[in-house]
């Protein structure tokens, strides 16, 4: 993975950098010993390592302010960091860059019930934002599967989504309001406690665009009741194209179940070797899980069997217990771990259309016989984001390339067949120089324009998203 | 009146303009002081492209009749779940909706309030820049993060930035039945507390207004369950319990009733044909009584429980735009000028640094100055 060269200006002012940093920060909130900055080497894609220059831990908006005015003045690249549980390499420093860590931005700031909002520091971690409300009965509802780790933060800029976005969509569609710091410092605020921010949609252009226009410190994110009860029903088949056309049928048959999971047999044997779940060995597996009063979730499971049935399932079980619910999910939980006990996995999470499932997973299937590397297939099914995990190891030579290619050509597949390469892990660096095979010249120049409007200077995250060729002229021009 | 036949048409007429256009659709929702430059409209541009049932997925040529793509749904048992309005009774229009111009004025009605905006169910764009290159972004899948989402940006851009070619929808099923629960005579504050209430309960609310005045002139309380019959029933049941201390709220379950009891509110019937400015308010809920009460001699409709208000302002529209954008500034929201006397601009003015991120991106799309020149982006 090419990343651009520090530049040796910028290394031979670190004594500089770090005494005007220390002039607005607490001095246990700046860390530059090489010691202490390996910590933020990596995110959650540790392939690839790199120590910044130094980090900064803000405890509010104004030290980020503060912060990103002096990097700009010194010409210092930022990368703004949540967690660092990026599978994509979206908080990969360089070695010139000061890191902005949003741990101890972690306060919240306002819960209110009756007009279903909470107002928190982006460091707050995702799943302690419901844990907040819970005791209201409440809830936030995009749940990424590192929710106890990972960051508001960290989820606006990737835009995350989760197993239950099929009905509570994901970050950008729960987000009502930021404040955010642009590069120059300015501090800025974007919606807030009220439906539909004014003017452009900036809201909708910052999720997403992954730490590259500015620095949220705050948001506003909306907050729902929780559901009476919710219940799975675990159906197996003895093909992928089958379960495919099960799932098709489900959503048309008007029943929006909450979560439609998806795991193929190298998968589901894999599990059941780590987690013992009790899953059938069989090709393909859904989980279905729907919410409400015991008597609304007996309508919908019922309408779901009856359809279920239609397409001779060799295995169909219904949750009957709290005690078999958590059984239910427990394979599909444990399945990274679980493909994690085999071997090095890659995870991609490339999306597509639900009607294309069949022909995709027959591919991956093929594909991974060409490549001699396995791989297994579990993924939110109701809205065709895959999550294929491909095993490799690490420690041989040759392997990482290997598995890097055929990862690349399963997203090119995705692109293909009318779907994208990142449905909700972000470009990153990982997926960076895929882009050319999604976008066009024209559709990525426009998309870098927006860049030139938050940050000028190209300083924000430098080189993620867009393929470093692309972005060159643009690069050389700011510097 | 230009009307390009194709998107490459299209880009041919921006790559050569050198003065202002007005974009439209089917020009049904105008908005903002009328420009006087030429119209170019994407209706020659229209058709279905794409519609997969079991994906949730429709694909449409910007111009497409809004009629068009609906019955296309229907006879699928599907539906846009955000509701847009019909605008043409409220300003008068006529014409026809195309859904290029939804998107671009980002128009949702009640059910946004539960299933999202429009913006929310956009999953993929096609539009021409103001260099006249053909732009895409997004796609026809529900999950997409690859690259930055101008799909959200080209929503409620209302021409500003581009034209848009063609729209990518996330659609989704009808529901089988409709229950509303109905109160006569709340006051403003004691109507949007009910409405909290029940959309702070697990029972799924589709729908919560208030009108001041409803069909046979009193206030009027409206909340919506949407579902199977048997949810739908048990849930109004349950909401008749938890609202209780409200008075007693009934329950309407005829469908025609019901869809067209939506729609009046939808469509903000109660002031079509009446004299005065309308504007449409976006604020905290509850600071939504508070807001209203300041203005003598208007009339309210409360819908997304609260936090949507519109506003029938007769008198002069300088005065009520000062105030109402006063209020509104002091609690957190923002209001916009629907109908009236657009010499006090459509839309909220912004905060300095946000005007010049709006500046800044209008540059970038539009370095010729071609689209809808004047209409947002005001600085306060």
């Amino acid at each position: 993975m090419e990343m651009p060269q520090p530049n040796p200006a910028i290394l031979s002012r670190k004594a500089e950098l770090v005494s005007r940093l220390q002039e607005v920060m607490p001095h246990d909130a700046v860390i530059s010993d090489p010691s202490e900055t390996r910590v933020y080497e990596c995110d959650a894609l540790t392939a690839y390592r790199c120590a910044p220059l130094a980090a900064v831990l803000p405890s509010s908006t104004q030290e980020v302010s503060d912060v990103l005015r002096i990097c700009h003045e010194m010409g210092v690249p930022v990368v703004p960091r949540g967690s660092g549980t990026s599978l994509a390499g979206g908080a990969l420093p360089t070695a010139d860059s000061v890191i902005i860590g949003v741990a101890r931005l972690n306060e919240v700031i306002e819960t209110d019930y009756e007009n279903r909002f909470i107002r928190v520091q982006t460091g707050r971690t995702n799943l302690s934002v419901t844990g907040a409300v819970e005791e209201q009965g409440f809830f936030y509802a995009p749940d990424p599967s590192s929710q106890l780790a990972c960051a508001i933060a960290g989820n606006i800029a990737m835009n995350s989504g989760g197993a239950h976005c099929l009905k509570y969509g994901v970050t950008t569609n729960n987000l009502m309001g930021v404040t955010m710091v642009l590069m120059d410092g300015t501090i800025t605020e974007i919606g807030g406690a009220y439906l539909d921010a004014e003017g452009l949609d900036l809201l909708g252009l910052i999720c997403g665009s992954e730490g590259q226009l500015g620095v949220v410190t705050e948001a506003t994110l909306r907050i729902l009741r929780k559901p009476e009860g919710a219940r799975p029903v675990l159906i197996g088949f003895d093909s992928n194209e089958v379960a495919g056309a099960c799932v098709s049928d489900i959503i048309k048959a008007g029943v929006l179940p909450v979560a439609i999971e998806f795991m193929d047999r190298p998968c589901i044997r894999a599990t059941e070797a780590f987690a013992h779940a009790g899953y059938p060995d069989c090709e393909a597996l859904l989980i279905v899980e729907v919410e409400g009063s015991e008597a609304e979730i007996d309508e919908q499971l019922e309408i779901i069997l009856e359809i279920a049935r239609r397409h001779d399932p060799v295995e169909l079980r219904e949750s009957k217990s709290a005690d078999e619910s958590a059984k239910i999910w427990l394979g599909r939980k444990s399945a990274f771990g679980a493909m994690g006990q085999i071997n090095d996995y890659m995870c991609l999470d490339g999306t597509i259309p639900v009607s294309q499932l069949p022909h995709v997973l027959k591919r991956i299937g093929e594909m991974s016989k060409e490549y001699g590397l396995g791989v297994g297939n579990v993924f939110h099914a109701g809205d065709g984001n895959m999550h294929p995990l491909i095993l490799f190891d690490a420690n041989k030579p040759g392997d990482l390339e290997l598995c890097e290619a055929f990862g690349a050509d399963i997203l090119k597949l995705c692109v293909e067949v009318g779907g994208c390469l990142t449905g909700e892990h972000g470009v990153g660096i990982e997926k960076r120089d895929l882009m050319v095979h999604q976008y066009a010249p024209d559709d990525l120049d426009i998309q870098m324009a927006v860049k030139d409007v938050f940050d000028p200077k190209w300083l924000l995250n430098p080189a993620k998203v867009f393929p470093l060729q692309a972005s060159d002229t643009r690069r050389e021009q700011a510097a | 009146m230009l009307t390009p036949k194709n998107e490459a048409e299209l880009a041919k007429i921006i790559a050569k303009a050198d003065t202002p256009l007005r974009i439209q659709g089917g020009g049904t929702r105008p908005i903002g002081a009328p420009l006087n430059c030429p119209c170019l409209t994407t209706t020659g541009i229209s058709g279905i492209e794409l519609y997969e049932p079991g994906a949730l997925t429709l694909v449409a040529k910007a111009g497409t009749p809004l009629a068009e793509i609906e019955t296309a749904l229907d006879a699928e048992g599907q539906r846009l779940a955000f509701e847009p309005m019909d605008h043409r009774g409220l300003l008068n229009t006529k014409g026809t909706p195309t859904i290029g111009g939804v998107v671009a004025a980002n128009v949702s009605g009640p059910r946004r309030i539960q299933a999202g905006a429009c913006r929310d169910f956009l999953l993929g764009v096609r539009f021409v820049d103001g260099q006249g290159r053909i732009i895409k972004n997004g796609g026809r899948v529900m999950k997409n993060v690859t690259g930055y989402d101008l799909v959200k940006l080209m929503a409620g851009s209302f021409g500003t930035l581009g034209v848009l070619t063609e729209v990518s929808l996330k659609v989704l099923p009808k529901s089988r039945s409709t229950g509303v629960l109905l109160l006569e005579g709340l006051s403003d504050e004691q109507a949007v507390k009910a409405l909290s209430r029940a959309l702070g309960s697990p029972y799924e609310i589709t729908g919560a207004a208030h009108l001041q005045k409803g069909v046979d002139g009193d206030p009027v309380t409206m909340i919506r369950l949407e579902g199977f019959e048997n949810s739908v029933a048990y849930r109004a049941a349950k909401l008749q319990e938890v609202l209780s201390e409200f008075g007693k709220f009934t329950v309407e379950n005829d469908q025609n009733r019901t869809t067209a009891g939506w729609q009046w509110v939808r469509d903000v019937v109660p002031f079509h044909n009446r004299d005065g400015d309308v504007w449409r308010l976006s604020v905290k809920p509850s600071d939504a009584p508070e807001i209203v009460n300041n203005f003598s001699g208007v009339e309210a409709i409360y819908d997304w429980g609260g936090g949507l208000i519109w506003l029938l302002v007769p008198g002069n529209s300088e005065l009520a735009a000062s105030e109402i954008r006063q209020a509104v500034a002091t609690k957190g929201g923002h209001a916009t000028l629907v109908r009236g006397g657009y010499s006090v601009g459509a839309f909220t003015p912004l905060a300095p640094a946000v005007a010049g991120l709006h500046r800044g991106l209008r540059q970038q799309f539009d370095p010729k100055g071609l689209f809808n020149p004047g209409l947002m982006g005001q600085v306060a």
